[in-house]
């Protein structure tokens, strides 16, 4: 059984239609890109998946259960990791503080507060300039720190699927490449299910997995990111030549 | 010159405590929340048996203060978290102006709904008489009940900043309070969070009712609009959802009303308050986010 399930999912903003019909699935331990120009829907998917954004029509399952119309917190409870476009990290909070907002959902199994501890840990040992700022206001870290500070986050509730949205939005190009670096290093170690929300298949091409490329609240391709890549395929999809 | 002190600390704790219990509902929900003064009164008047009659029969009133506290404080919590379940939770999606007539609507019911059982006519009770006492501090005399407000008030204050800093409830709330829909994308209910808020916005209208009903004996149905006008506009000096900020304006604010009580020529002095809003037009003028501005007050989801 899949991970991830949408079955003809469709999102409107009063009259604007954002995402028409969209069926896909992901299975355990998957990486996936969902890529696209500006307006395609790859944010309204997303945020649809997390709860935040109410669907007009389909369903969406998540590890088994239907999570349609659930609340963002009973589906972070089911194993949802979000990291949403904005990194949306609380500035007032410290770092520490951030990471620690999520585990509270476990607060009713046994022994939850030491398994909280050591995925503090864990985070701090991935990332060690978390650790140096852990007392700090973390709306002074740095737009690198800040995303590394929400993919650490996302992780401290040992998630069965993390989805981001747009990591590389309003970062330089080497700290966004630092980022990917420990992306995928996690994958690796955790065994982490991905899916990854970018404007640029660039990115998609160079780390590989499967992609999705949207296009007006549609997918218009769907494949391995290596073999896309390197059609020409894609950039017709991309820009939608195949229209004039 | 001490007692203007110790006036002005005393005012402002009342001020204070109104706009934490504002500001504290505004943080989650964006909820200027207008039936505030209404839950206030409404803490008051449990302290009476319901009768129109121009004599107050007591009923909590008479219960000594170890009981007496901890049953309005349960009042005002009970009261506001039902506010919230039967009225507010209707208007969780609708736009801030919506709910904020709502609030509206819900104070007129709980005045009038105190109207029917109590009727208009003010009525005067002595709660906690023996706080009436003065006590002699550093050559000021002052009464015992002066005193109490402002120790009770610092309590409060420091309870409820070790409330949101050491427990994992009140680092939920300051998670909500800053960025609604992300907290709850990592996994913190909505609902308990929100009912938390009222619970202690109640508590605290209730602390007001019980410090402003043993100060001036009397009890008046429209008496939680007048001390609501006032921590409304500190919770707007202080900057929305900014709970340091709402303390520390409602303090200035508090002091603004002393000082000009003292200062004023004679004549001016009925126009006091004129003179405090006047001030604060001025201060909104140079700082319009406020003293203190609220971080995220980002549009919530």
């Amino acid at each position: 059984m899949s991970l991830l399930a949408l079955s003809d999912i469709t999102i409107r903003y009063s009259r604007l239609t954002a995402v028409r019909n969209v069926s896909f699935s992901m299975e355990e331990g998957e990486i996936l890109f969902i890529t696209g120009p500006n307006g395609a829907g790859k944010s309204s998917l997303l945020r649809a998946i997390a709860g935040v954004t109410p669907v007009a029509g389909g369903r969406i399952d998540l590890a088994g259960h239907e999570i349609t119309g659930q609340a963002p917190e009973n589906i972070a409870r089911l194993g949802l990791s979000m990291v949403p476009e904005g990194r949306d990290v609380f500035g007032s909070l410290t770092t520490e503080e951030n990471l620690l907002v999520g585990t509270g959902m476990h607060a009713r199994e046994r022994g939850w507060r030491s398994r909280a501890a050591d995925e503090l840990e864990a985070v701090y040992a991935t990332f060690p300039m978390l650790k140096e700022r852990r007392h700090g206001q973390a709306g002074l870290l740095s737009g690198g720190q800040q995303q590394m500070l929400v993919i650490g986050r996302a992780l401290m509730t040992n998630p069965r699927l993390v989805a981001i949205d747009e990591p590389s939005l309003g970062l330089a190009p080497n700290i966004n490449d630092q980022v990917y670096e420990r992306l995928i290093a996690l994958r690796a170690q955790r065994q982490l299910t991905l899916l990854i929300v970018e404007q640029s298949s660039a990115r998609a091409m160079m780390v590989g997995g499967r992609m999705i490329l949207m296009r007006g609240g549609q997918i218009v391709l769907d494949g391995d990111a290596r073999t896309l890549g390197n059609g020409e395929a894609i950039q017709a999809a991309y820009f939608g030549y195949e229209d004039h | 010159m001490l007692q203007i002190l110790f006036d002005a600390l005393s005012l402002g704790s009342l001020y204070a405590l109104g706009a934490l219990g504002i500001a504290l509902i505004f943080g989650v929900m964006r909820l200027v929340n207008f039936a505030h003064g209404d839950v206030i009164a409404f803490c008051v008047f449990a302290l009476l048996w319901p009768s129109t009659d121009a004599m107050a029969i007591v009923f909590a009133g008479q219960l000594p203060w170890y009981l007496l506290v901890p049953f309005v404080l349960l009042c005002g919590a009970g009261l506001s978290v039902l506010c919230e379940v039967v009225v507010f939770r209707r208007f969780r999606q609708a736009n801030p102006a919506t709910m904020m007539i709502a609030s509206f609507a819900l104070g007129f019911v709980i005045r009038y709904f105190l109207l029917m059982l109590f009727s208009s006519r003010p009525k005067s009770i002595s709660l906690l008489p023996e706080l009436s006492q003065p006590v002699e501090i550093l050559g000021a005399r002052l009464p015992l009940l002066q005193l109490i407000t402002i120790v009770a008030t610092m309590v409060i204050l420091i309870g409820l900043t070790l409330f949101l800093r050491q427990t994992r409830f009140g680092l939920e709330m300051r998670a909500a309070a800053e960025n609604f829909s992300m907290a709850r994308m990592l996994g913190v209910r909505a609902n308990r969070v929100i009912m938390g808020a009222f619970a202690l916005s109640g508590a605290l209208a209730a602390a007001i009712a019980l410090i402003f009903g043993a100060q001036t004996g009397t009890l008046d149905i429209q008496m939680g609009a007048s001390i609501m006008l006032m921590a409304f506009i500190a919770t707007v000096i202080g900057g929305l959802g900014s709970l340091g900020g709402a303390v520390l304006a409602g303090f200035l604010l508090g002091a603004a009303s002393v000082i000009m009580q003292v200062m004023l020529p004679i004549d001016a002095r009925p126009f006091r308050d004129a003179f405090v809003y006047g001030a604060v037009i001025l201060v909104l003028l140079f700082r319009p986010q406020g003293l203190i501005a609220a971080r995220g007050t980002k549009e919530r989801v």
